[in-house]
């Protein structure tokens, strides 16, 4: 016992001490402290949007289903970035701009495929073809276009990763400007000049589904994401762990020198893993789209997520890009639920959104203690 | 002190820097009134807040995207800080109406203490996830300043500029007083970045960025270097978002954004991320390009765009400039002279031993 005790590490003790108090702070306040939104309008330090878990409990499954949904959404994105950072060592900053352009060249498929008049297109006239063969169209075409940018600039500058994410911010910096050049073609809800493009869902997607617990029922396209997400995770893990391909990649992520030094092709595995990664920022792109619409400046808002998820998970590790996917979606759904909004909606101070905050605090945690994220190796 | 190496080069870059001091003094009486408040005073400032992030990345061997952020952070403390409300004044921000000199000290002092708190949490990251992580705390700087909307929220807090210090004066009806104080800025900077690297704490910071191991294992503290020298470049960063805003007048989330992130790192990599120089060679080939290749009349030009099969604006051609800058030469336009350099002292040096043989 005494024996144990000297070897109690008492800076960890601490680091973990204040992590569990930040978090058990953070669920007290959620359970029980948090107040719903007063008639008056006026509020105080425990007023929130939602109220707390033990007052409205309906509210919280449904603010745990967004964070749940989210993560799903935010896996099928940071999943094809990590994969290629894990095993290139390329940081893809292009990789927003794949997530928009993927999403406007489905956008345009659909629109092809059903709409009369360009523009919005009702739900009851879109079956589930016509939301499929868009989301296959924009993954072929930016996996190809992803392909074409790993083997005319990445692939000969291998090894220089400083000048390789030089490079994608530079072909960001390209994409985005022509995607406001060009996109969208078919008229589009004009905002403010701006030029979101949204596809529809198919129709039987758009409705609500009774979930049966504290009268909460949900929307039946959120948890299509999730779903979505989970495939796209069992796709990918089946892939990595049960084929020969995968055993590769695997086997690059660990050791690129000594995989190509038994003999095998690396820079095929390498161009695979790009033509993969970018295929999944475009079915994020197309997802996207469908939930709420496109706009340009969104590329930097889904690299920034991107980024986000990797440096909490760990890069180039799929369980990584799970949990960074999940412990991000919480923090940021709970956040900006659950925290106190004393603003008058009327007044100036209305919206005040603290809940980035929590994003920075988030990635400080998990850095102090694991610079290499989650389930990352250090590099 | 130590006595100044005079080779054929050094004495071709000092006349050359001679001469760019000269004419940068003379500015206002040489050049167009729009060319020095415009062109010369926005590079001075660009310069600086480059000069930042060239001197992390040289010397420390640390890219950080967060120079922007650190700029905006101290632009939106004396923006919140210094303007007055009431009638016909103010409506952003927090409207304080402080003393500007007061500000000022205090911008320099919170900008420079958040810079030493993301570089204690970004110290043990390095190369590229240095990159990602700094990149990070930039945007979340940027939507942390959109969202929350007491500090300013989306637009943008104004006339920041009709509130400088007495022994500033008025800047906005003499333009040239800010140009001065941005050049002898500039020249601040520059002499210190010059000095602290040649002190201990910058020679080890140059250790360490060479052999980061070897130095721990000699009892450096690695992560407090880089802290530190994090710390010294976001007290460079918030000398140009002070001079920023007084140049502009005013502060918005999009001067933080992901956009003008891009933007100092275009101006980093064309001047050279490997010399100090090059943060105002840099800022200046940008700032040309950006106002007046934007209207030059391209052969092909449309009214769909720049290039007509491609169409899009002048930030495709700005992009293409930029993959042509890292792929030819990755030591940006200080790289291509460095080269200049190297070859005419090979040339040089041949022809001596021909001569040296033959006679």
């Amino acid at each position: 016992m005494s024996d144990r005790l000297r070897h109690v590490d008492v800076q960890r003790l601490v680091q973990r001490l204040v992590v569990a108090g930040l978090v058990g702070v953070a669920l007290l306040y959620i359970v029980f402290i948090a107040n719903p939104p007063s008639e008056s309008g006026a509020g105080n330090w425990r007023t929130t949007n939602s109220g707390s878990a033990v007052d409205n409990p309906g509210a919280f499954i449904a603010n745990l289903l967004d964070a749940v949904t989210l993560a799903g959404w935010l896996f099928i994105v940071a999943s094809g970035f990590s994969l290629i950072f894990g095993l290139m060592r390329v940081v893809n900053m292009a990789h927003g701009s794949f997530y928009l352009l993927g999403g406007y060249i489905a956008y345009e498929v659909q629109q092809r495929l059903t709409a009369e008049t360009p523009g919005f297109i009702s739900a009851d006239l879109i079956n589930t073809w016509d939301w499929v063969m868009p989301l296959v169209v924009g993954m072929a075409s930016i996996a190809v276009l992803g392909f074409v940018v790993q083997q005319g600039f990445l692939r000969w500058t291998q090894g220089q990763d400083l000048r390789q994410a030089l490079l994608t911010i530079a072909i960001s910096v390209i994409v985005a400007d022509q995607i406001i050049a060009h996109f969208p073609r078919s008229g589009a809800f004009q905002v403010g000049g701006g030029n979101l493009a949204s596809i529809t869902w198919p129709g039987w997607t758009a409705r609500r589904v009774d979930l049966q617990i504290a009268g909460v029922e949900y929307s039946l396209t959120r948890l299509l994401i999730l779903a979505l997400g989970v495939s796209v995770g069992v796709a990918l893990w089946a892939w990595l762990y049960r084929t020969r391909t995968g055993m590769v990649i695997r086997a690059g992520v660990d050791d690129r020198q000594m995989t190509s030094a038994i003999g095998i092709n690396i820079q095929i595995t390498f161009a695979i893993a790009f033509f993969v990664g970018s295929a999944l920022a475009a079915a994020g792109g197309v997802v996207g789209a469908s939930q709420g619409g496109i706009t340009s400046g969104q590329d930097g808002l889904w690299l920034l997520y991107s980024l986000v998820v990797v440096i909490v998970g760990g890069m180039g590790s799929l369980l990584g890009a799970a949990a960074g996917s999940l412990l991000f979606a919480l923090v940021f759904t709970l956040s900006s639920a659950y925290l106190p909004s004393t603003g008058n909606p009327a007044g100036i101070e209305c919206c005040t959104q603290y809940s980035i905050i929590f994003t920075f605090v988030l990635i400080a945690l998990v850095l102090a203690f694991r610079p290499q994220g989650l389930f990352g190796r250090a590099a | 002190m130590r006595a100044l190496a005079w080779t054929p080069r050094t004495i071709v870059e000092r006349s050359l820097g001679l001469v760019v001091l000269l004419l940068a003094a003379l500015g206002p009486l040489l050049f167009s009134g729009y060319f020095t408040t415009t062109i010369l005073t926005q590079s001075f400032i660009f310069g600086i807040a480059a000069a930042s992030l060239i001197f992390l990345s040289a010397y420390g061997g640390m890219i950080s995207l967060a120079q922007t952020a650190l700029m905006g952070i101290a632009g939106y403390v004396v923006g919140n800080l210094v303007t007055k409300g009431g009638a016909g004044g103010e409506t952003k921000g927090l409207i304080l109406g402080w003393d500007p000199t007061l500000a000022l000290v205090l911008a320099i002092v919170i900008t420079t203490l958040v810079g030493l708190i993301l570089g204690a949490v970004a110290s043990r990251s390095l190369g590229i996830y240095f990159l990602m992580l700094t990149l990070t705390f930039g945007v979340i700087a940027n939507y942390f300043f959109g969202q929350v909307t007491k500090l300013g929220g989306f637009s943008p807090i104004a006339s920041i500029n009709q509130y400088t210090p007495g022994w500033v004066g008025d800047i906005v009806g003499h333009p040239d007083k800010l140009y001065y104080i941005t050049l002898g800025v500039s020249l601040f900077v520059y002499a210190l970045i010059r000095y602290l690297v040649r002190t201990p704490f910058g020679i080890s910071l140059q250790g360490l960025r060479d052999e980061p191991v070897r130095l721990a294992s000699l009892g450096y503290n690695v992560p407090l270097h880089r802290t530190l020298a994090f710390g010294f470049a976001a007290f460079v960063a918030s000398l140009a978002g002070v001079l920023f805003v007084w140049w502009d007048g005013q502060i918005s989330p999009q001067n933080l954004g992901l956009g003008a992130t891009i933007d100092l790192l275009i101006i980093a990599v064309i001047g050279g991320l490997g010399r100090v120089e090059g943060a105002w060679l840099g800022a200046f080939a940008f700032i040309v390009i950006n106002n007046y290749v934007r209207d030059i009349q391209f052969p092909f030009a449309s009214e769909k765009g720049v290039l007509p099969w491609i169409g899009g604006s002048f930030n495709t051609v700005i992009g293409v400039v930029f993959l042509i800058i890292i792929l030819v030469s990755p030591g940006g336009l200080i790289g291509i002279w460095e080269r200049a350099a190297q070859g005419a002292r090979r040339v040089f040096e041949s022809r001596r031993m021909a001569e040296a043989s033959g006679a």
